[in-house]
């Protein structure tokens, strides 16, 4: 269809005053317009799921607006101008962020040597391949109960062998780092495998006579990982990377099942892993049910994942310059 | 691709999104299959309609009852219920809303069908004259809820674990030992010094609950709001006095700290790891759903130290969106009827509200055949006529939390007493304001 227009010959405007036949004049519209009804469907869909409630979250946001109530006041910014010096607030960022670096980082670095493991001449490879993508499909609220369980206080299994081996038993849920590591496991567990599924993909691009040449130089195993598989890697693991952001600044159902009984959005007594979307739940609805209040908060995550994202595109683009010569140089070597 | 026609193409596109928009708009239909009409009834925790609703049934073949929400928390019902009300739609056609609550529900009458127009007025009789003003409007006009239980309040204990502790078991010598709480740390100090593997009791937050509620009805009848809507957590003295007794509690070691309605919770019940509850009529429900049916017999119910007081209650009202409101405010004035109250009572244990309901011979021989056959209907019925209600504010249930929260840092070793009582101040001010 592009070639089509293209190949059209330039500047040839219908004269004044003719009328172009039906059929031509349709076969124009046709091809000017219909591409953009092919893509409709993903935009309108996006504009009512996602376009509109991003607009009406602000307009609510600049409203004193009661959940239940039915005159919600207009207050202009005064809802950000309270929230950012909500001391709350900052200790939800806070936790938000600490979860996400405790999680991600070393999860991308187990996804990779999963992924490496995996890449070898193994019994059952499918198989074996298959098996780390379980615990992905097993249900978030399922995995959350599970953890929670585990890492109880008195009752949990974790504690029960740290006691084994003579440790006394941690208080995750009411300890902030403690309680950051245990959310941080669950979500490993969860997303370590496909990751590693996503950086054995992009390995299995990798020419092999890059390792043949490398092996035959004297490069180790470890050696062929390190100076080969990771700089190759490179743009996956950047995906990797803004997936992992995206999903960890939105961290809500792990936390949020992790803890139970009375309360359990504020995360631990002195909202020790409450993160920025049990903020926003726990201000927006119960127990305060300031709609104005919680869409603020929505609107300050979303700014914060829009900068984080940010910084995540301006690393790309200094690796990916670093990167280019590089891969070239060792490709023509190889070659 | 060429040759394919393309508005062909274009119109399969277009009717491709307008599916979608039609699938993801449309909603169900509560009509059942067989044209009866289906009522939701939304609760939480055990209310023990489950009879009920068969014996309406019966009686009305035309309906059909669900009830959902049945054994949850609170705490995930109320949000839940407020979006219902928000959205305009998903809510149930009749309500639970519990009594901390009510004033916020209040607040916007509108939400709910006013019973008053349905006739309502005639069952003023049918309830504690406080039970009846809390589903009433500040103006009178418009009635959104009718009573269902009453909290009542009393001491549940294992005798398992007294026995073990070489505490005494028979319940009348049990409340004996605490006629205040002073005395009831006195116990549980002897109680935790014969290591018995359990704590004395669950959660200091229950406990603290219980003392300020029993402290702020026997004072001036409210706790964290006066009557005008002030925020007095830091100027009330049964606020404070009731802080103070909870700190001791704590200080003697005898909380074993599960958080209230947590899953250790729930484990610590099944595994027998405290000794002691304070339980208002409806938690006897609770004990019994958590501790199983292995712990049959072994729990028993004592007086509570200090004097009566009133824990929790509920109210079930018809939200304005219910398609089937007459239907629903018939099935309110039923279950809320002295009637109603009885045959929840038996179930489950809630205490009614209805004074009818309270002197009927069901309710005063009542015994619990799970709590070793104690007289549940005398112990918690006595005090039920002439309880004392604590009034709840507007934002009751945020400072409570708050209020709550202070309480469990310092059982938890986080905080000391000092800083938790200016964090429960400062915290319970700044959730008012919000």
């Amino acid at each position: 269809m592009a070639l089509q227009l293209d190949a059209r010959p330039p500047a040839a405007p219908t004269p004044r005053g003719i009328r172009p036949s039906r059929a031509g004049w349709l076969s124009r519209v046709d091809a000017k317009y219909s591409p953009y009804l092919y893509i409709a469907p993903f935009f309108v869909v996006f504009a009512i799921f996602g376009a509109w409630p991003l607009a009406y979250t602000f307009w609510v946001s600049l409203h004193d607006w009661d959940l239940l109530g039915s005159d919600p006041t207009f207050v202009g910014a005064e809802n950000y101008t309270r929230l950012l010096v909500d001391g709350d607030f900052w200790h939800s960022v806070v936790n938000t962020l600490g979860i996400f670096v405790i999680s991600t980082v070393p999860q991308l670095l187990a996804a990779l040597w999963l992924a490496n493991l995996l890449n070898r001449q193994l019994r059952m490879r499918t198989g074996w391949r298959m098996a780390v993508l379980v615990p992905n499909v097993t249900s978030t609220a399922a995995v959350a109960i599970v953890f929670g369980v585990l890492f109880g206080r008195e009752f949990g299994m974790i504690n029960w062998m740290l006691d084994l081996v003579g440790i006394d038993g941690i208080a995750w849920k009411s300890d902030r780092f403690a309680s950051w590591v245990a959310i941080s496991t669950m979500v490993d567990w969860r997303w370590t495998g496909y990751n590693a599924l996503i950086f054995l993909a992009a390995m299995q691009a990798i020419p092999r006579d890059l390792y043949e040449a490398a092996a035959i130089d004297g490069a180790n195993r470890a050696r062929q990982f390190w100076t080969i598989t990771v700089p190759l890697l490179k743009p996956t693991i950047i995906f990797c990377v803004i997936i992992s952001t995206i999903g960890g600044l939105q961290l809500f159902t792990e936390p949020r099942l992790f803890h139970s009984g009375t309360n359990a959005i504020r995360g631990g007594p002195m909202r020790e892993s409450q993160t920025m979307t049990m903020y926003m739940f726990e201000n927006a609805f119960a127990p305060y049910y300031n709609f104005g209040y919680g869409s603020a908060v929505a609107w300050l995550l979303f700014a914060l994942i829009a900068i984080v994202a940010a910084i995540n595109v301006l690393i790309i683009r200094r690796l990916g310059a670093g990167a280019q010569p590089a891969t070239g140089k060792r490709k023509g070597k190889a070659r | 691709m060429g040759t394919f026609p393309r508005h062909r193409l274009a119109a399969v596109a277009l009717a491709a999104t307008g599916v979608l928009l039609v699938a993801s708009g449309c909603g169900g239909s509560d009509e059942a299959g067989d044209g009866k009409i289906t009522l939701t009834v939304d609760v939480f925790g055990q209310f023990g309609y489950e009879q009920l609703y068969q014996q309406y049934m019966d009686a009305n073949p035309n309906i059909k009852i669900v009830e959902r929400g049945t054994g949850g928390n609170l705490d995930e019902y109320s949000p839940k219920l407020t979006q219902w009300l928000a959205a305009g739609k998903g809510a149930g056609d009749v309500v639970a809303i519990e009594e901390g609550l009510m004033v916020e529900y209040k607040a916007n009458p509108d939400n709910f069908v006013n019973l008053l127009d349905h006739g309502a007025a005639d069952l003023k009789g049918n309830f504690l004259e406080w039970k009846w003003n809390q589903g009433l409007t500040a103006d009178g006009q418009k009635l959104i809820g009718l009573g269902t239980d009453v909290g009542g309040m009393a001491m549940c204990y294992r005798t398992d674990l007294f026995e073990k502790a070489g505490l005494p078991t028979d319940r009348e010598q049990v409340s004996a030992l605490w006629p205040t709480w002073e005395d009831y740390i006195a116990t549980g100090e002897k109680f935790k010094s014969a290591n018995t593997g359990a704590s004395f009791l669950d959660a200091a937050t229950n406990t603290f609950n219980t003392i300020v509620l029993q402290t702020a009805g026997n004072a001036q009848g409210y706790h964290y709001y006066d009557t005008s809507d002030n925020l007095v957590v830091d100027s009330n003295p049964a606020v404070k006095q009731a802080w103070d007794t909870t700190m001791n509690i704590i200080n003697a070691g005898l909380s074993g700290k599960y958080g209230s309605w947590s899953e250790e919770w729930v484990s610590a019940f099944k595994q027998a790891k405290f000794a002691t509850i304070a339980c208002p009529a409806w938690m006897t429900g609770v004990i019994e759903g958590n501790a199983g049916p292995e712990a049959s017999g072994k729990w028993d119910i004592a007086r509570v130290p200090g004097n009566g007081g009133n824990w929790g209650g509920s109210h079930l009202a018809v939200p304005q969106q219910s398609k089937h409101q007459d239907e629903a405010v018939k099935l309110v004035k039923f279950l809320t009827s002295a009637e109603g109250h009885i045959g929840a009572f038996k179930a489950k244990g809630p205490l009614p509200s209805s004074p009818q309901a309270l002197d009927d011979p069901a309710i005063t021989e009542a015994t619990n055949a799970y709590f070793s056959d104690a007289p549940v209907g005398k112990i918690f019925g006595e005090g039920a006529k002439t309880l004392k209600p604590v009034y709840m504010g507007p934002k009751n249930q945020a400072v409570r939390t708050e209020v709550e929260n202070a309480v469990r840092t310092v059982e938890l070793g986080q905080r000391n007493p000092d800083q938790a009582w200016q964090d429960a101040i400062n915290n319970a001010k700044k959730a008012a304001a919000k």
